[in-house]
């Protein structure tokens, strides 16, 4: 049972994170950190063409450099075709199709070792003409990157096999109903997630071939399923794959897909019987490790004469890269905006994929959302100039409200969207500010709409929590999801704290690994607490029906035993007039801050019984004693879309925001200073208020990043600035404005406490709230990203003249 | 190739053998255990492995191990006082949520314990000055700012200690 929302006793409080203080102390352990008896270090040999026919490896030279322990190539190991396309290969064989293609690998006894013996590998190429766009892809004659599929048959374009499509209504009369139309054409970059620890793993096969990794992933239980598939490519069918996830310096994305390095240490672990730790440095991790797709998107709409949108259309192109990961699935979430943020009655959507000799990309925060919401609310703001309204107005009179089914089938459970933008509106003082431009300064705002409930991308969609009791009253939770940062544990914590009705520091979680924790898809989707805390609410449930059934029978003999000592150490003592063993009946207990009481009894002390003592009454009565140990696990009520409509109600709930923000641009220098910032987030409620800020604050950063700084720069395949020197992120210095957060709280009935998720939301809306405001202060309007201050410069001597 | 170093860490004497080329962070993580100093980037660009080095904030990665001689280094572990409770810069850390996946935040720490050494009452701007070469992809800073701002209200009640 749900404790009512006002005597809530820790959720929705502002509290300390149970994993700060070892954070805080230099104690906890990243895989940077971990070390196993007997452990190599492994290195990879990559590509030093974009393009080309592998001719000769020489390895000779590595395997003679002393403290080598194994030097492996695709020619000497078993074949590990890796992705869900299966278009790669862990180790690559005749041909490498971009720079950072895997073509060997070293375990030595140190670093140090295997890195100089990577350098005495030589590999001779044949170079190949290359492609790294997609018009030169698509283009007629241009050169396959894949000459035949997983199945081995033969393909004759570089168009990769994914078809995302969505109709609904009536387009044409959607277009004629239109008297104002606003269109563009717009592209977003590669960025790099930019963990602050670097990717890693650890790779131990035992005698039989069971593996173990200690791995940096997001998807323990699906990244099993791909090991155990490589072990059954090596020869090990049947033999398991344990995934255990030490703290993670970061996720954004990036473990949600296994990796060719990861593949690459079972293969070295498997030759040399020994444990191979694997460690991306900085220059490795932009280099070498899938960042966020690139996109480029066509967005068109229109809107009546009282500004009602009649229609939309978006067409987007993605540079895949070389081998599909989940970049090659960005149009999967794409859908959500274009078909569901506001209410839009004739929709079509359709994108392309084309694979090209560049990197190729993976999840990060938002997946998709931000690539288009950047278009729709950019051309919102420009139908709004048109028909003469103000852009607040317009985004209010074509809202979503509660209950609606929109186009793409998503049933809108709860939304606080006209909440957000009103209050978004205010704390900018929007009235004043709106069309001012004012020494140079302007206001903007964008929505969002994301997966607030899970988002099914997979047979299943759930997750399970094992909640275990302890003599010492401690509950002990496995879940199979990931904390990389964001706070799971925290809401965690909170949560099986206030249902089960124990305090928080008698709650432990443990770390996730797949051979103790009950299966998750993984942490993705903004879904990790929601999918916890609904699986743990219904563990919970049992814990306590099968408590207080106990109580019923044990609970008076402890409260006998408690009265006896008290009355001897005062004699004087007169128990209240209350029998305990009438009222002790299952439906009257209650269990709250780890004490054990009858509902109906006064308020006595001597008539309570600590949670622990209880346990171990529990435990210790000869052949009857138990353990209470409970599992629960929860499929949330979410579709598998059919991605080629583009139809299927994703998630349980969705999520709702705006935020908006003031600037001050520089004519001279294109210079963007942003003054202040509000963000107004639909959450559904709060759980912890400092680890849901700090979700709000971190999004936002990525999204000034992703809007103002970040870009991956390639020339021909290769990326040319893999460092934070050349790579920016936004640092402590730059966000120096204001920021006020308001939280609408809708109370989702799919919702644990009637929490959403709000892990990515953050960073969705932030890029066309700046790129609005900033042509609210100037006039300009910038389509590519990121909006650097050279393209202002050009953009303003263009509307100059 | 090795050479002998002697130097003092968190208050106390070590020797070491140190192979030539080795940095300080190799020193501090591998030969002396203390994890705690993270490498993030190797290339002084990003602060995780922010440590005191005769009381300045330092990036070991880029320091060479040999430069330690004689000189005092302070970590991430050191701030730590008896029966393992936390220095009032990692109490304010962890009471303000200025950690997330915490792979910064020693160096965020540390970096923070050289700034109030220096200025225990610090303004916005000096305590942005102070942080800029750390860099932290999950926060977004705001809560980092206000850890740092109760860290010199906890340090000022503590008489400046080091806790």
């Amino acid at each position: 049972m749900e404790a009512a929302v006002a005597e809530r006793r820790h959720i929705g409080k502002e509290v300390p994170r149970p994993d700060a203080a070892d954070k805080a102390a230099g104690r906890a352990a990243y895989v940077q950190d971990l070390a196993r008896p007997g452990m190599l270090y492994g290195k990879v040999k990559f590509s030093e063409h974009a393009h080309a026919r592998i001719k000769h490896i020489d390895t000779s030279r590595a395997k003679r450099l002393p403290g080598v322990r194994a030097v492996i190539t695709a020619y000497d190991t078993p074949e590990v075709r890796i992705g869900f396309l299966r278009d790669n290969f862990a180790l690559k064989r005749d041909k490498v199709r971009s720079l950072r293609d895997e073509v060997a690998a070293v375990a030595a006894i140190d670093p140090d070792i295997a890195r100089e013996a990577i350098d005495l590998i030589t590999v001779e190429y044949e170079p190949l003409p290359s492609v790294f766009s997609p018009e030169e892809a698509l283009a007629e004659g241009a050169p396959l990157i894949h000459e035949v599929d997983a199945r081995g048959k033969r393909v004759t374009t570089n168009r990769l096999p994914l078809e995302y499509h969505h109709t609904s209504g009536d387009l044409a009369a959607g277009e004629r109903a239109a008297k104002y139309i606003a269109e563009g054409e717009f592209s977003t970059p590669l960025i790099q997630q930019s963990c602050m620890g670097t990717a890693g793993c650890i790779a131990e096969l035992d005698v039989a071939g069971n593996l173990t990794m200690w791995a940096k992933t997001q998807i323990p239980f699906l990244a099993q399923k791909d090991f155990v598939r490589a072990l059954e490519a090596m020869g090990l069918g049947d033999r398991n794959a344990r995934v255990i996830v030490p703290t993670l310096g970061g996720g954004f994305g990036t473990g949600l897909d296994t990796h060719a390095y990861e593949y690459i240490s079972i293969l070295l672990a498997h030759r040399t019987g020994r444990p191979v730790k694997m460690l991306y440095t900085r220059e490795e991790e932009f280099a070498c490790l899938s960042p966020r797709q690139s996109a480029e998107s066509r967005i068109v709409q229109g809107c009546d004469a009282e500004g009602r949108l009649t229609f939309r259309r978006a067409y987007v192109m993605q540079d895949n890269g070389a081998y599909a990961s989940w970049g090659a699935t960005y149009p999967t979430v794409m859908l959500l905006p274009v078909t569901s943020i506001y209410r839009v009655p004739n929709i079509q959507f359709d994108a392309d994929l084309a694979y090209t000799n560049n990197t190729y990309a993976q999840a990060m925060r938002g997946y998709g959302n931000p690539e288009v919401a950047f278009g729709i609310e950019s051309t919102l703001d420009e139908l709004a100039e048109q028909a003469g309204i103000d852009p607040f107005e317009i985004r209010m009179k074509n809202r979503n409200e509660p209950g609606e089914t929109t186009p793409m089938g998503l049933r809108i459970t709860t939304c606080g969207l006209g909440e957000c933008l009103e209050e978004t509106a205010k704390h900018l003082d929007w009235k004043n500010k709106r069309g001012h431009a004012k020494r140079r300064r302007g206001v903007g705002m964008a929505s969002l709409i994301h997966v607030g409930g899970s988002g099914r991308i997979y047979r299943s969609d759930g997750g399970g929590v094992i909640l275990k009791l302890d003599d010492f009253g401690n509950v002990n939770v496995s879940y199979g999801g990931v904390e990389m940062g964001q706070g799971l544990h925290s809401a965690l914590c909170l949560g099986v704290a206030e249902a089960l009705g124990v305090k928080p520091d008698k709650v432990f979680i443990n770390q996730t690994d797949t051979g103790t924790c009950p299966w998750d898809v993984g942490t993705h989707a903004s879904r990790g607490a929601f999918i916890a805390l609904n699986a743990a609410t219904r563990a919970y449930e049992k814990v306590r029906k099968r408590l207080f059934a106990l109580a019923a029978e044990l609970f008076p003999a402890e409260v006998e035993a408690n009265l006896k000592k008290h009355r001897r150490k005062n004699p004087d003592y007169q128990p209240p007039d209350y029998d305990v063993r009438a009222h002790s009946r299952a439906d009257n207990f209650e269990l709250a801050d780890s004490v054990l009481t009858l509902k109906d009894a006064p308020d006595e002390p001597w008539l309570k019984v600590d949670l622990a003592r209880f346990l171990r009454a529990v435990h210790f009565r000869g052949q009857q004693g138990q353990m209470i140990t409970e599992e629960a696990f929860y499929e949330p009520k979410s579709e598998l879309p059919d991605w080629a409509k583009g139809v299927g109600n994703m998630s349980a709930t969705y999520a709702f925001g705006v935020q908006g923000c003031e600037v001050e641009v520089d004519e001279h220098t294109g210079e963007v200073r942003i003054l202040k910032m509000v963000c107004a987030h639909d959450v559904g409620q709060i759980l912890n208020r400092q680890t849901l800020l700090g979700q709000v604050y971190g999004g936002l950063a990525q999204g000034i990043g992703f809007a103002l700084y970040e870009q991956v720069q390639t020339r021909e395949g290769r990326i040319l600035n893999p460092s934070f020197t050349d790579y920016k992120i936004p640092t402590i210095a730059e966000l120096d404005f204001p920021i006020h957060v308001h939280f609408v709280e809708t109370e989702d009935d799919q919702g644990p406490f009637g929490a959403k998720g709000v892990g990515e939301p953050g960073m969705v809306p932030t890029a066309p709230a700046l790129a609005n405001a900033i042509y609210d202060a100037v006039g300009v309007r910038i389509r590519d990203l990121p909006i650097t201050p050279e393209k202002i410069v050009a953009a303003l001597g263009e509307k100059r003249g | 190739m090795t050479s002998e170093l002697r130097f003092e860490v968190n208050g106390e004497p070590v020797q070491v053998e140190v192979k030539a080329g080795a940095r300080l962070i190799d020193v501090l993580r591998n030969a002396l255990g203390l994890l705690g100093t993270k490498e993030g980037c190797g290339n002084g660009e990003c602060g995780a492995c922010t440590v005191l080095f005769d009381g300045r904030p330092v990036n070991a990665c880029l320091v060479p191990a040999m430069e330690a001689e004689g000189a005092k280094v302070t970590t991430v572990e050191g701030l730590v006082g008896p029966g393992g409770a936390l220095g009032p810069v990692q109490r304010a850390f962890v009471e303000k949520g200025g950690i997330q996946c915490g792979f910064c935040s020693p160096g965020m720490v540390m970096a923070t314990e050289a700034l109030l050494r220096d200025r225990p009452d610090p303004s916005d701007a000096e305590i942005r000055s102070a942080l800029v070469g750390n860099l932290c992809r999950c926060t977004g800073y705001v809560q980092i700012v206000e850890s740092v701002q109760l860290a010199a209200k906890l340090r000022s009640e503590n008489g400046g200690s080091r806790g």
